[in-house]
């Protein structure tokens, strides 16, 4: 019993049911081990992981010298941007806000770059619900190819304190 | 010591040593302590999430939600076993527990850090959730909590080693450990683990936040807690399985099928885990794809492996064990005529179906990389892990409760027909709360987050209307939870003071 020390030898065969049971698990498991390298290969929908190392103050100038190339318009205060996908395009989080509100093309091809001037923030991107974080010193960059027209938002999902709820940002795509 | 010092339990027939007694039990009463308080919490937090209640101000729900996981993801669980330390590596091998003061010490370490935790959280100096994610700052004596409850918890697994040498030399076992202290050597060896990974990371946090270390980057913080956060969740698991294991044999008479293959299983779980707690980082920058990939899926749909494997052997246990009592119309005769009265042993069962299909399957599936990053921070990774640690973990361990109260207080259970109803309410309440909150998450509604409606926001953003189903479906659940966890904590103190004694040698 398991509250029993076992008898003098245990290491015994396993029975027909327990080598079934046990040989299903196991390939089922390894079918799921392969199918992960395999579906980053083939699928669509991999998280990115290219990655730099920034200062918030660089990463500032850096959003701040694309808002004032490209900005198109002004909603609540924030400036709209509408960049050209062959240039690099930024996001920056902050306590409470995403900055600035992206107006994306359709089928275009953009590289977004991700970070956050002060603590850690969850870039959740709705209602398509795609999630990444968003980490200070760091430049998360997102190979991303808008495939629907229309309006997006952008929610903090990782805690950033009272004003969390608050975090709420814009996107557009035409 | 004296051998007057022991006492047969006529119940169990265990034989139980004065000092290993009241370590159990001191242990016990700190677990149902926190417990309830952390209970508490989390039915604040929920009756706040909860949109059509929204009960709690803003800063009162950020501060009780960190109470909420350290009390009832840390406290409760980590003094539970450190009582199955003792259980399983005295109590079981008819030996006294060695080195009683460093025993004490564990637990007075638990008890202050807990309590400094809990006042700093509550007096609002550290409002930064059970993660602490840096570079979100508390009070240094914050952290200084978390790292007294730490080394508490760690003494008390390096207990269970000492305590089985000394054991061996005793007398206790002759060649190999009972399965049921075998799992808590398996749990033993991943706590000391991982609270290695936890000195590695609270303690340069303790200095960065007294100004002694200039940052602490963000990245390495997140890889280094999880370490600590995740591998400490297969903590859980593997006491939760000995004790799966353990009811199973004072309950009905099971005895494991087989040894070899259950003891396996066990080793999976502490040779893998650890580096499978990367699925926290799948959508984080830094680390290349490759590496998550391989962490995330070799190694952790190993530890899986064992866990089907107990998911196996525990049933075909309990339904040998079962036949062998003359149940054997039929396919399903011992199924039907299982003591499910009996709450230690319907607890069990409940633990075992809802641990595996709402905690284990849904952990598999967000574990993986496409899932991750629809999944990572929504209401479906709460969903998940409720499922996990408490319709399996705390399910588990109040069924155990059960049985510990007769053996360990000598009391009689009070109310045993709530006592029997008590893990069906329970169950019930949690499976349907688990269930809301990955629901609401699949239509992309955070955790952690104040108000869904987003109240003061720049702009206005409103989620999918049926996520107003999920969360009334979370909010019902948990209220039934909250309701069966406080029918718990009253049976678990009152069977304690006021249940009939039992007469023992």
């Amino acid at each position: 019993m398991a509250i029993h020390e076992p008898e003098r030898i245990w290491w015994n065969p396993l029975s027909k049911d327990e080598r079934v049971w046990v040989g299903v698990a196991l390939i089922w498991m390894l079918v799921s081990f392969i199918f992960m390298p395999i579906y980053h290969l083939v699928g669509s929908q991999n998280p990115p992981s290219t990655t730099y190392s920034v200062k918030a103050d660089d990463f500032d100038k850096l959003v701040e010298g694309m808002v004032s190339k490209y900005k198109v318009g002004e909603e609540n205060g924030f400036p709209v941007v509408h960049p050209d996908p062959s240039e690099p395009v930024f996001i920056r989080a902050s306590m409470w806000q995403w900055y600035p509100i992206l107006e994306l093309e359709k089928g275009k091809t953009y590289k977004v770059h991700l970070s956050s001037i002060d603590i850690q923030h969850g870039f959740s991107l709705q209602p398509i619900n795609m999630n990444l974080m968003a980490l200070p010193g760091y430049d998360y960059v997102i190979k991303l190819t808008p495939t629907s027209a229309g309006e997006f938002h952008i929610v903090c999902n990782e805690y950033c304190g009272v004003g969390h709820h608050t975090m709420v940002g814009k996107m557009y795509v035409k | 010591m004296a051998n007057t010092d022991f006492r047969i339990c006529s119940l169990s027939g265990l034989k139980i040593s004065r000092s290993s007694e009241l370590l159990i039990r001191w242990n016990l009463i700190a677990a149902f302590a926190t417990l309830a308080v952390g209970g508490l919490m989390g039915l604040l937090v929920l009756l706040t999430r909860w949109p059509s209640v929204h009960l709690l101000p803003v800063e009162h729900y950020y501060r009780f939600l960190t109470a909420h996981g350290l009390d009832a993801l840390l406290a409760w669980i980590i003094f539970f076993e450190i009582a199955l330390v003792h259980f399983t590596s005295a109590v079981l091998l008819g030996t006294r527990s060695y080195v009683t003061w460093l025993g004490w010490v564990a637990f007075a370490l638990m008890l202050i850090g807990g309590a400094l935790i809990n006042t700093i959280v509550v007096l609002g100096r550290a409002d930064v959730m059970f993660t602490s994610y840096v570079p979100l700052k508390a009070d240094p004596l914050y952290y200084l909590g978390v790292i007294l409850f730490a080394v508490g918890a760690l003494i008390g697994f390096i207990h269970f080693f000492i305590n089985i040498v000394l054991s061996k030399r005793d007398g206790g076992f002759k060649r190999s450990l009972p399965l049921g202290s075998f799992g808590l050597a398996a749990a033993s060896i991943i706590g000391i683990l991982t609270l290695a990974h936890g000195a590695a990371i609270f303690l340069p946090t303790l200095l960065w936040s007294m100004d002694v270390i200039p940052t602490i980057d963000p990245s390495a913080y997140r890889l280094v807690f999880w370490g600590l956060g995740h591998s400490s969740q297969q903590i859980n698991v593997c006491a939760m399985v000995a004790v799966w294991y353990m009811t199973s044999a004072f309950v009905v008479g099971g005895k494991p099928v087989n040894e070899k293959l259950s003891r396996t299983a066990f080793v999976l779980y502490i040779l893998f885990i650890n580096l499978a707690s990367e699925h926290h980082l799948l959508v984080d920058p830094v680390l290349s794809s490759w590496h998550k990939v391989v962490n995330t899926s070799y190694m952790m749909h190993l530890a899986v492996l064992a866990s089907m494997i107990h998911a196996f052997a525990i049933p075909a246990s309990m339904e040998v064990a079962l036949r062998k009592q003359g149940y054997t119309r039929g396919l399903f005769e011992w199924l039907k005529k299982a003591p499910w009265g009996n709450p230690a042993f319907s607890g069990v069962i409940i633990s075992i179906v809802l641990f595996g299909f709402l905690g284990g399957i849904t952990g598999v599936i967000f574990g993986t990389e496409q899932f991750a990053i629809i999944r990572h921070n929504t209401f479906a990774i709460t969903g998940h892990f409720h499922g996990t640690v408490v319709a399996g973990t705390t399910i588990a361990f109040m069924a155990f409760t059960y049985l510990l109260i007769p053996f360990i207080f000598k009391r009689e259970l009070i109310w045993k027909g709530f006592a029997a109803i008590q893990p069906w309410l329970y169950g019930a309440g949690v499976a349907t709360l688990s269930i809301g909150m990955m629901s609401a998450g699949s239509f992309g509604v955070p955790r952690r987050h104040y108000d869904i409606t987003f109240s003061g926001a720049p702009f206005s953003f409103t989620f999918d209307p049926a996520i107003d189903m999920f969360m009334s479906m979370m909010g019902v659940g948990g209220v039934l939870a909250a309701a069966g966890g406080l029918l718990f904590i009253l049976i678990a103190f009152g069977s304690i003071i006021f249940g009939k004694k039992l007469e023992q040698q």
